[in-house]
């Protein structure tokens, strides 16, 4: 008999990507896509879901074939998407109401900024765990429900459907207009602000807060748990899971156990500690999350630390300032010298996240000499990250009462070593990478295999887990202190950079 | 003296044009600057755009000389970004062989590790990137020598070290090594770099064939080679698939 294999759909910011597994967790198999970016105006950022739902039909069976696979192979498809991410569409013509609204996007500012003065405002965060913040998906609805013309009929209609990616991805490969079912997977919903984070179900104060209808919404899921089979693409496969991508790599690197933590370097940079079954309340700016639900068991936690900008600083560098003609070349340029040269950048650029929470705070280079060469900037975009990530893992310490002991790290920049030995020198603890890259996938692809039974249970994915690479902490501490307090000061120079609007 | 190529001339002189040329240019006035027929400015362009010394803009029509000729003076690729391109081709070999796996490129006449993953069995295993080893000793120096006919001439004008009793310190029997490298395609060290180990490595090459990096694996003698220590063909097939993989992935980037 054939290979069974699992396949991860990892709906991303800039690209969609569909890797094959086999039963040990090795790639097989991987096709990928990108799909342009819409910036319409300054700090909004939109996607053409038709384009991703596109691209996702074209890939799925280029991954079958570079695996020389058949659908019959396929025990069954896991997804894992960009969180966030807000979309509309119309329940009988699966036409998108306008392009989604993209995490990233700061659009919903002044509504954000409305609701923190209406009643009710001070019991969100205890509500969903997450603080009033542009970043999540409430606020969008409600701005798209208030701009867009016409809208509002629709949805008296119960014409419409809300979503994040992984509910339009479902809809449409179980159907779309001709019977797709509209669900969510609590990990999605944990981020959307109208999630109950006790009852994981939606929740009438928080609808009633942000005003937005109940039928429009899908209904919420565990993340290990057969949804449907696929109509469209690949009929017949099963739909085993889906997970946001955070919470996806956080699977994929194993942390099933309380007190277990991964840090994801990609565009931006994502810090989740497993929390167990116990409601994590972070009093030092983290975010309560939910970390996946197995079907028919309780929900584990996890506080998350999100950093917005970790990878997208060597973007900007490459492409806005074009020092560099690739991104792993930073790291060239940045061994061309010995240390930053006392230059600190603090990328700001849509204010900052875990754990300051500050929309009003930009981007600062400080410690400008005319000494500081290119090389030293380098230093800096790179030491940028390690340093978001150590006031990161202050926080969760603080908030968790547990000094992390080592690090799990994923994502594209974990093949910059100067920066993953700068992580381990600030954290002064391991930095270890896995031996699949694609964590993201990798938790997918568990997930969905778990919810068929293609591997019995979470011990038999953890003998999956192998050490890839380790950097140990080498800086010395008065220097790693001294640093630190450089930071600090250069993070206080970026906040409230933006002057307070006119009333 | 040889006579010389007419077609390597034109190219030349359609690469020094449109590298003088900020705007670009179209075929017709490519054709009229160099007075070449139309249809032999054509064929030259689309050759010139197949190597990636010329970029074609489909919307204007008009070419430029492209990316990969501003690299040509670069020398070799930047070794980061070279790691960039390996990291998922060197996982699953290490995952699938059972072995830990190494890229290494040419640096002062040593191999410069540049890119390593653990064997995956969870025992205390260091970082070897940024270390060096002997050219000559290790299954990725030879295989790096055997396709840089200059570092071979340097390497066997110093005398060669003995690490082990087994490593080739002999020029004539460390040549005869490299040609049989260059004619298989693979190489491999049994014993020649540490007593009881052994590795076998395949060159990682670059846009047009020219090697720029090696990547292998490496562990004990019994478990790289069989009972007359003799590479494991699966083995090998699993590293010469991993180079194959790495090098269609860097050509793609760099076209």
């Amino acid at each position: 008999m054939a290979e069974r294999l699992v396949i991860a759909l990892d709906q991303g910011t800039t690209s969609t990507r569909c890797i094959v597994f086999d039963v040990h967790g090795r790639l097989v198999s991987v096709a990928q896509r990108e799909h342009r970016q819409f910036y319409p105006r300054p700090g909004w950022v939109e996607h053409d879901a038709r384009e991703i739902w596109h691209n996702v039909q074209r890939i799925l069976p280029e991954a079958l074939a570079h695996a020389n696979a058949s659908p019959a192979q396929i025990a069954a498809i896991g997804i894992a998407n960009q969180r966030e991410t807000t979309l509309l569409w119309d329940r009988r013509t699966g036409v998108p109401v306008g392009r989604a609204i993209v995490w990233q996007d700061t659009r919903t500012a002044s509504i954000v900024e409305r609701l923190a003065q209406v009643p009710g405002a001070e019991q969100v965060l205890r509500r969903c765990g997450l603080p009033l913040a542009t970043y999540f998906s409430a606020p969008r609805i409600r701005w798209l429900l208030e701009n867009t013309p016409g809208l509002a009929e629709r949805v008296a209609r119960d014409e419409v459907l809300f979503g994040t990616i992984d509910s339009w991805l479902i809809w449409n490969l179980t159907g779309g207009v001709h019977g797709g079912i509209h669900v969510t997977d609590v990990t999605n919903a944990s981020r959307t602000m109208l999630m109950n984070i006790r009852t994981l179900d939606w929740d009438p104060e928080l609808l009633a807060f942000f005003d937005i209808p109940a039928a429009m919404l899908p209904q919420i899921r565990p993340s290990v748990q057969v949804y449907g089979t696929a109509e469209a693409v690949l009929p017949g496969v099963h739909i085993g899971a889906a997970l946001g991508d955070q919470q996806a790599a956080l699977f994929g690197q194993t942390c099933f156990r309380p007190g277990e933590a991964k840090c994801t370097y990609g565009t931006g940079s994502f810090l989740l500690l497993n929390t167990g079954t116990e409601v994590p309340r972070s009093r030092h700016g983290l975010l309560t999350t939910v970390a996946y639900k197995i079907d028919g068991e309780p929900a584990r936690y996890a506080l998350e630390g999100p950093i917005a900008i970790a990878g997208s600083l060597v973007q900007w560098f490459r492409d806005g300032l074009g020092l560099i003609s690739t991104a792993p070349e930073i790291e060239t340029l940045a061994r061309s010298v010995p240390d930053n040269g006392g230059c600190y950048i603090v990328p700001a650029f849509s204010g900052l996240f875990a754990p300051h929470w500050q929309s009003e705070a930009r981007g600062v280079i400080v410690g400008l000499t005319s000494y500081v060469t290119k090389g030293h900037l380098a230093r800096a975009v790179l030491e940028a990250t390690g340093w978001q990530t150590r006031d990161v893992v202050d926080a969760m310490n603080a908030d968790s009462g547990i000094a992390l002991t080592m690090l799990n790290v994923d994502g594209g920049m974990t093949g910059d070593n100067l920066l993953m030995q700068f992580l381990a020198d600030v954290l002064a603890v391991p930095v270890v990478r896995p031996m699949v890259a694609e964590t993201v996938s990798l938790g997918a692809a568990y997930a969905a295999g778990l919810a068929v039974q293609y591997w019995p249970d979470l011990d038999g994915l953890r003998s999956n887990w192998h050490r890839a690479a380790q950097w140990l902490p080498q800086m010395d501490r008065r220097r790693r202190e001294q640093e630190h307090a450089n930071w600090q000061r250069a993070v206080q120079r970026a906040l409230d950079w933006v002057p307070p609007r006119q009333a | 003296m040889p006579g010389l190529v007419q077609s390597v001339e034109r190219a030349a002189a359609i690469l020094r044009l449109l590298a003088g040329s900020a705007e670009g240019m179209g075929v017709s006035e490519v054709a009229r600057s160099l007075s070449l027929p139309k249809g032999t400015a054509h064929g030259l362009l689309r050759t010139l755009r197949h190597v990636g010394f010329v970029d074609h803009d489909s919307g204007s029509g008009r070419y430029r000389a492209g990316a990969a000729l501003a690299r040509l003076s670069l020398g070799h690729i930047d070794l980061n970004e070279l790691r960039s391109h390996c990291i998922n081709w060197a996982d699953p070999l290490a995952a699938h062989s059972g072995e830990a796996v190494h890229i290494g490129a040419l640096s002062s006449g040593e191999v410069l590790i540049v890119h390593h993953v653990f064997r995956p069995y969870d025992t205390q295993q260091t970082l070897d990137v940024g270390s060096r080893m002997p050219a000559h000793a290790s299954a990725l120096g030879k295989v790096l020598l055997a396709h840089d006919t200059r570092a071979t001439a340097l390497a066997l004008g110093q005398p060669l070290t003995a690490f082990t009793r087994r490593t080739l310190i002999r020029p004539d029997s460390l040549r005869r090594d490299l040609a049989e490298i260059r004619a298989a395609g693979w190489g491999a060290q049994v014993g020649e770099q540490r007593i009881g180990t052994a590795a076998i490595a395949a060159p990682i090459r670059d846009y047009g064939g020219l090697v720029v990096a090696a990547i292998g694996i490496s562990g004990d003698v019994e478990r790289i080679c069989d009972a007359q220590r003799r590479p494991r063909p699966a083995l090998v097939s699993r590293v010469r698939e991993a180079a194959l993989a790495v090098s269609r992935d860097l050509a793609e980037s760099r076209r």
